[in-house]
């Protein structure tokens, strides 16, 4: 129990080092997955074209230059155009696209349980009361007739 | 559920679906973006300070070569499009090469490898394929004086047929 705390102690503190070298010291492999080829409609890290080891050569000289992750995506927006991330960004218009599915989702699950509350509230309900309406005197001599010829 | 409620859910799903088939039909009828004359563009240069407008090139014959350093075939008939633009730019031709989807520095070292002469602009990503029908590099179109497209060259072109379509724009 002890230990499996210790780990994931060290988990939670080393996660965010990792993403912080990452940041500043990325390679080309963590770059990869996050691009495009732009040629090929796949990641980077999918495509051995001539377009993807020309974009390889240009990470890899941003990476020597001494460029962060960060750095280098913006490098390639600029050259490339929006289309080479992988993912849209998550700044301006773009984070339209990371929240609308998160809102879509909400919005469901609202939609749901009120649909449930309702179902639940309906069923759980008093039972209708009989209807009131008074018999007609007709009616009423004819329930009698019939009741008296039941009873004999 | 009260009845404006259930009435109002009802038009806003009618409302959705209208919507969405309003999109389709408009994604169906408009194609791939493809416009019929030529999209004006103002673009850098590559080998040359400033832009380039396609616009104030109207009343001569364009030849719009597009490419990219990456490209295979660009480089193979690079050759024939610089000799083709020396031969023509004394008869009212212009040649634009349209770099796209390409590092600039690459790009410009592809047009120092090939000695290119003519005006070679940056479009970045794909901004321009849509307008003008691109599926891959390189295309070539040819654009008469009147400002619309005589002719259209998937691939690669060859000498012969360039300097054909350029003979044929220039009868118009």
């Amino acid at each position: 129990m002890l230990a499996a705390s210790v780990a994931a102690a060290a988990m939670v503190v080393a996660a965010p080092a990792a993403a912080l070298a990452s940041e500043q010291h990325p390679t080309l492999a963590e770059i990869e997955p996050e691009v495009m080829c732009l040629v090929c409609k796949t990641t980077l890290d999918q495509s051995d074209s001539a377009f993807a080891n020309q974009e390889r050569t240009l990470i890899r000289s941003l990476i020597a230059r001494g460029y962060t992750k960060s750095q280098i995506k913006k490098k390639l927006v600029a050259e490339y155009g929006p289309e080479i991330l992988a993912a849209p960004e998550d700044s301006g218009f773009d984070i339209l696209a990371w929240w609308l599915p998160i809102a879509g989702i909400v919005a469901g699950a609202v939609a749901l349980a009120w649909l449930a509350w309702r179902w639940s509230r309906g069923r759980r309900g008093p039972p209708e009361e009989p209807s009131t309406t008074p018999l007609g005197p007709d009616v009423e001599q004819q329930l009698d007739r019939e009741l008296a010829r039941f009873d004999a | 559920m009260p009845a404006r409620l259930k009435l109002t859910g009802q038009v806003l799903a009618v409302a959705l679906v209208g919507g969405l088939l309003g999109l389709l039909i408009w994604k169906v009828a408009h194609g791939s973006g493809e416009t019929k004359d030529p999209k004006n563009f103002t673009l850098p240069r590559l080998n040359a300070p400033g832009n380039l407008e396609l616009a104030s090139l109207k009343g001569k014959v364009v030849v719009l070569n597009f490419m990219a350093s990456w490209c295979v075939p660009c480089g193979q008939e690079a050759p024939a499009i610089e000799h083709l633009w020396r031969q023509y730019r004394s008869k009212d031709v212009v040649f634009v090469g349209v770099d796209t989807a390409d590092a600039s520095e690459d790009a410009r070292a592809f047009i120092r490898k090939h000695h290119l002469t003519y005006p070679v602009v940056r479009s970045i990503g794909y901004s321009l394929w849509g307008p003008y029908g691109l599926t891959g590099v390189p295309e070539t179109r040819v654009i008469g004086r009147n400002g619309k497209f005589t002719t259209k060259f998937p691939g690669a072109i060859t000498h012969a047929d360039l300097k054909r379509a350029i003979d044929q724009a220039l009868r118009t």
